[in-house]
């Protein structure tokens, strides 16, 4: 376990912001005492400094998570969000997408969202933007990335994908060894 | 339409619903003449009357030559006889009257001629009744008798059993078994356990009987023999049945709000939309929902799938309330996996402070972290460690949720596997891990913390090794004492058994049983940590006692 390097914080934030925007700065600074981002095997956590105190005491390889995992780095470099950091995202999302509940379960199992499932959107989303999705209930469901913006969205068929589905709770139950 | 009758053509019935009708009168017995005449001559058939006949032929031929001599004492006898008895018989006679006498009057008028008519006839009767009066006799007796014998039955099925005789053991587990009478046996000898004194067959002792019971046991319901003589010895024998059956049928499902990301209320109302039908688990528990069947898979909904519920066994929430956590309290959950008791606990101290959760295996944890992210679980660290060494790790926690690996005794009917594959050994192997197990957590809790130093200690075995004998060690090695669990229905725990005298405090720990309390069966208890040092109980542990303090101290 040990702090992120300046590149790699770049890169973790830079990945956030296009989720949430400038929100990630509440993620850093936030009223109800200060949280940290820690790399432990090539996974990002974010956890409250106090729980990191604390768990400095585990030795490496006994310890498998601590607070909210929120992505891995590849070998390549490059770092993937996975679902576990969903509730992180959720409550600072700038673009959502909610889905009609019959397409609901469709989402569940890994497929992209299409323009017949799609119940709301956000306002002037643009195209590859990051956005959250949820249910209609506003039960968050998953993220993934907008196919088409929401001016588009307006005049496709029902059949055209709109948003690609990046992850998504089922995967909870589809691959759960990958989670850790 | 139905036909229309004229009720008036048909004349009247009965007597009508309102017309009172009056019993037969009374008439007092000095009356009652001609009525006894009627009554007899209807009771009497063609055939008694036809063989009375013969046989009064054949006796007053024979009486002939006596009625000279009793003469004279019948004529005493007559002259007193007013009893209903004789008007009875006289009653009789006169029904036959016009057969009988022929000969004997002839007889008679040649001895004794001027004789009154009643005189004549109760000498007559005397001699000429007597069979009758015998035949009634033996009916009589016969009557008796079958109604002494019914009634003698009866009573004996009022008491449900004949008598049951026991069966030679070493012949029956030769033979191929029959279940039906396997079955039958089983609850014949149960109910003669039940009342030995009286229902026993004589000379036989009880221990044939509990053989014989442990015998059908086994074979019954698949155990092997040393898990079923625990069982017998630990339940009673009236309820011994009742739990082996529990132990074949599931538990109903049951699932877990989590009070993280929703409330029970919503949570059923999403659920039932979903064509589920559930109910409140009970008083006891604000968060737990009973499912009783179910349109859509209840592990794949996506209410669970967001972390809204978590599915876990009734008895699994009891020790996480006895624990009561905290919020902003240090806690640690020993044997975490798959993390229900972990879940439920990060939701009552709703994300603050900080939770272990350890588990010994490393396949376990993933499904452990999952659970905890799945349920928006924050304030965790999960590590994988040997229980029996974490104060090497981490200690000082103001709570600590000790849910032993054990035998599985009170969850057969999750892993019937449990059955046969659990032998002494493996019974000693799990509780000397337990003893270790506790006496770790023990160690890593913080006596003087301001709101905790409290170790829930509980496991899903209902046997007495693995519940009541380890308390009892941690109580004999530490400075512990037994607090009441704040589970206010269950079973209390033994304070002893057998050979075995627990301390008395143990009556404070919880046992809960399938047949009972319908979840698995479970153990609960909760200890307190006390901050001084410890006595010594047994003289003979004392330095290894005081290695283990000296490790603590390094740690």
């Amino acid at each position: 376990m040990r702090p992120l390097t300046e590149e790699e914080t770049k890169v973790v934030l830079g990945k956030l912001s296009k989720y949430i925007g400038d929100n990630v700065k509440l993620l850093v600074d936030r009223p109800d005492g200060s949280y940290v981002f820690r790399l432990h095997k090539n996974r990002v956590f974010y956890v409250k400094e106090q729980i990191m105190r604390w768990a400095t005491n585990v030795a490496r390889k006994q310890m498998l998570s601590l607070g909210t995992c929120i992505g891995k780095f590849t070998h390549g470099g490059k770092f993937h969000l996975v679902i576990t950091a969903l509730d992180i995202l959720a409550p600072h999302a700038k673009h959502k997408v909610w889905l009609k509940a019959n397409s609901e379960q469709q989402f569940l199992y890994g497929h992209n969202v299409l323009k017949g499932g799609l119940g709301r959107i956000t306002e002037n989303t643009p195209t590859y933007q990051g956005v959250l999705v949820y249910s209609m209930n506003d039960t968050p469901l998953g993220f993934g990335v907008a196919a088409k913006s929401t001016q588009d969205c307006r005049h496709i068929d029902p059949g055209t994908t709109v948003v690609f589905n990046q992850a998504d709770i089922g995967q909870y139950l589809r691959s759960e060894d990958q989670l850790s | 339409m139905g036909r229309v009758k004229d009720f008036k053509l048909l004349g009247k019935k009965g007597p009508g619903r309102k017309a009172r009708k009056q019993g037969d009168p009374t008439i007092p017995a000095a009356l009652r003449e001609d009525k006894k005449i009627d009554k007899v001559k209807k009771k009497l058939g063609g055939r008694i009357r036809q063989r009375t006949k013969k046989r009064l032929l054949n006796l007053a031929v024979a009486a002939s030559t006596r009625v000279t001599k009793t003469k004279s004492k019948s004529k005493k006898d007559s002259a007193g006889e007013t009893t209903s008895e004789s008007e009875h018989e006289e009653g009789r006679d006169d029904d036959e009257m016009e057969v009988i006498p022929q000969p004997s009057v002839s007889d008679d008028e040649d001895d004794s001629i001027g004789e009154e008519a009643d005189d004549f006839c109760s000498d007559d009767e005397e001699l000429v009744e007597l069979p009758i009066e015998k035949k009634s006799r033996k009916r009589d007796k016969k009557l008796k008798k079958e109604k002494e014998e019914s009634k003698k039955e009866f009573t004996q099925q009022m008491a449900g059993h004949e008598v049951f005789e026991l069966p030679d053991i070493e012949s029956i587990s030769n033979e191929p078994q029959d279940l039906p009478t396997v079955s039958q046996r089983l609850r014949e000898v149960l109910h003669v356990l039940a009342n030995f004194k009286d229902l026993r067959e004589p000379g036989r002792k009880r221990k044939e009987y509990v053989t014989l019971l442990e015998h059908d046991l086994k074979v019954y319901y698949g155990y092997n023999e040393y898990l079923i003589d625990k069982i017998i010895q630990l339940i009673p024998h009236s309820e011994l049945l009742e739990f082996l059956d529990a132990c074949e049928t599931p538990r109903p499902v049951t699932i877990r709000t989590n009070t993280l990301k929703t409330r029970r209320r919503d949570l059923a109302g999403a659920l039932i939309s979903r064509g589920v039908n559930l109910d409140p688990i009970g008083d006891w528990s604000k968060v737990g929902l009973v499912i009783y069947d179910s349109q859509v898979p209840i592990g794949a909904t996506p209410e669970y799938l967001s972390g809204k519920y978590m599915m876990q066994g009734a008895s699994s929430l009891l020790p996480v309330m006895a624990l009561a956590p905290q919020v902003n309290e240090r806690i640690l959950d020993m044997c975490a996996a798959p993390g229900g008791k972990a879940t439920y606990i990060a939701a009552l101290m709703k994300n603050t402070g900080l939770l272990v959760c350890n588990d010994y295996k490393k396949e376990r944890c993933k499904s452990l972290i999952a659970n905890i992210y799945r349920m928006g679980v924050q304030n965790t660290i999960v590590c994988n460690y040997d229980g029996r060494k974490f104060t090497k790790v981490m200690s000082g926690f103001d709570r600590i949720l000790l849910d032993a690996p054990c035998s599985g005794t009170g969850v057969i009917a999750k892993d019937q596997s449990v059955k046969t594959s659990k032998s002494e050994v493996a019974i000693e192997r799990c509780s000397h891990m337990q003893k270790e197990l506790i006496l770790e957590a023990i160690d890593a809790l913080n006596a003087s913390s301001s709101t905790g130093g409290y170790l829930v200690y509980s496991t899903c075995s209902v046997l007495v090794e693995e519940n009541e004998g380890v308390i009892d060690y941690a109580l004999s090695r530490r400075n512990v004492k037994v607090v009441d669990t704040g589970l206010n229905f269950g079973v209390s725990g033994f304070t002893r058994f057998r050979e075995k005298r627990f301390h008395p405090s143990l009556s404070l720990t919880k046992r809960f049983y399938p047949h009972t309390h319908n979840m698995d069966g479970f153990f609960v208890a909760k200890l307190k940590k006390f901050p001084q040092k410890s006595t010594i109980v047994g003289s003979k542990q004392q330095p290894a006692e005081e290695e283990e303090k000296e490790e603590d101290e390094e740690t």
